[in-house]
């Protein structure tokens, strides 16, 4: 007994050391994981208020650019307002049907909902940002994020007025994706090494590809709804012995200045996963 | 001003720089990421007891990982620095006994040549353990090494103008005072 007192009082210094590693990789695998760690949430609180203040200076050199950003989607949302769509005099009058089928049943499935971007980084291969909408304000994880150009990322982590967000440039960050074009399905992810690019993989060898074509979300990802913009094909990396086309595809969100997003919450997202869920379970 | 008190000043501005200055510089290359902020490690006085030191190591890498979303990262790497310091400092200066009349480690108590050889030791040490981390997750084996090799040679630039911009002059202790 008095040598492992001996032996622990000896060797104090690298046991110590050796518990503070095991604290600090533990913490490192359960979020790369599962994306929650100790203290995640007040820290979050207090990080995103620091983001917030730096923003305040940060988002004074962008105020043009926004600007523009918003003006120009505002002017895509006027061409589509049901005004627009009027046939001259005629009986058959173009009328947007509002009435529901069973009024008790809600029909809009996706709700947007705008936050301020206070913390972003794209220098890491573990990119996030901080959005300025918590818990309190109707955030949850598993939530798709865009902004007025495209697509974003994905909602990880909330705190009560601050939420984590993880980008499209993460190595660990997956969406599936379509081909506005023929339709067809692949998956986009980020190979680290220029945020400006990210790869688009499984699309067959069949599907016509050109360079400049526009990559959307596909409704399949149910972060999503359908024909959100992702990108144009930059460049077309034709691998002869795969079936499947590997492509460069430019991000249509500019993650060096983006200010404003939208949070999007699928109101039917938990019922779909639970049917989804419940089937495998059924067939293993 | 006391050292506590410096110390707690450098903690914080220390991460700060790091957060809002540094992690914001637009992308040079993917293996180019400018890390300055365990000089704030290197700096810390000579007689922080070992624990002492590794615990502060912790908190400080801790608080850093909070900011960038990869808690245990750097406190992971931070830590391995403070563990080692103690060792690197009695290789080095054993002969000159600068540990007893100076308070920290810098160009004046250590003179250029050790002190330089302490610097590139430790930021081999920290990088290689930090990039090794974030190897195990993705990437290839040209990855770690172009890494380890590019982000090193950034620190000991960034390390070395730090040195020449902020110049810490440091009080001879004699045993009378």
């Amino acid at each position: 007994m008095r040598n492992v007192f001996l032996f622990i009082r000896r060797y104090s210094n690298f046991i110590f050391f050796l518990v503070l590693q095991i604290v600090a990789l533990s913490f490192l695998f359960r979020y790369n994981k599962f994306h929650e760690a100790a203290f995640m949430n007040v820290a979050g609180e207090i990080t995103g208020k620091m983001d917030e203040k730096y923003n305040g200076v940060e988002y004074y050199f962008q105020l043009k650019r926004t600007n523009q950003q918003l003006v120009s989607e505002n002017e895509k949302l006027h061409q589509l307002l049901k005004e627009n769509y009027e046939i001259a005099d005629s009986s058959r009058r173009f009328m947007m049907d509002t009435l529901r089928i069973d009024s008790l049943r809600k029909i809009q499935k996706y709700y947007y909902l705008a936050a301020k971007v206070v913390g972003n980084t794209v220098s890491s291969q573990a990119n996030f940002l901080t959005i300025h909408r918590g818990s309190a304000q109707g955030v949850k994880p598993n939530m798709g994020v865009v902004s007025p150009q495209g697509i974003v990322g994905t909602v990880v982590n909330v705190s009560s007025n601050y939420s984590s967000v993880m980008s499209l440039l993460h190595r660990q960050y997956k969406v599936v994706v379509k081909l506005k074009n023929g339709g067809e399905r692949g998956t986009v992810e980020w190979d680290g090494s220029n945020p400006l690019y990210v790869t688009l993989k499984d699309i067959p060898k069949s599907a016509k590809v050109s360079r400049g074509d526009t990559v959307v979300t596909s409704q399949t990802s149910s972060l999503f709804p359908g024909n959100i913009m992702v990108g144009t094909i930059n460049d077309i990396m034709d691998d002869k012995s795969s079936n499947f086309f590997t492509l460069r595809v430019k991000t249509a969100t500019n993650f060096f200045n983006v200010e404003f997003v939208y949070v999007i919450e699928n109101s039917q997202y938990d019922e779909q996963k639970k049917l989804e869920d419940s089937t495998r379970k059924k067939f293993q | 001003m006391s050292e506590l008190l410096k110390n707690i000043v450098r903690f914080a501005l220390f991460i700060f720089i790091q957060v809002f200055i540094l992690f914001k510089i637009p992308p040079l290359h993917r293996f180019i990421t400018p890390y300055l902020y365990y000089l704030f490690i290197l700096w810390l006085p000579f007689n922080t007891s070992r624990s002492g030191l590794m615990a502060i190591a912790f908190i400080f890498g801790l608080s850093l990982d909070y900011f960038t979303h990869t808690p245990g990262l750097h406190a992971a790497a931070c830590t391995l620095v403070a563990y080692i310091r103690p060792f690197v400092i009695n290789l080095l200066i054993s002969q000159e006994g600068a540990d007893k009349s100076y308070a920290s480690p810098s160009i004046t108590s250590m003179g250029w040549a050790p002190y330089g050889t302490y610097v590139l030791v430790l930021t081999l040490f920290h990088h290689t353990y930090l990039v090794f981390l974030e190897w195990m997750n993705f990437g290839s084996f040209l990855f770690f090494l172009g890494k380890v090799a590019a982000t090193s040679a950034v620190s000991l630039l960034l390390i070395f103008l730090t040195e020449l911009l902020f110049y810490r002059k440091e009080k001879f202790r004699t045993n009378a005072a």
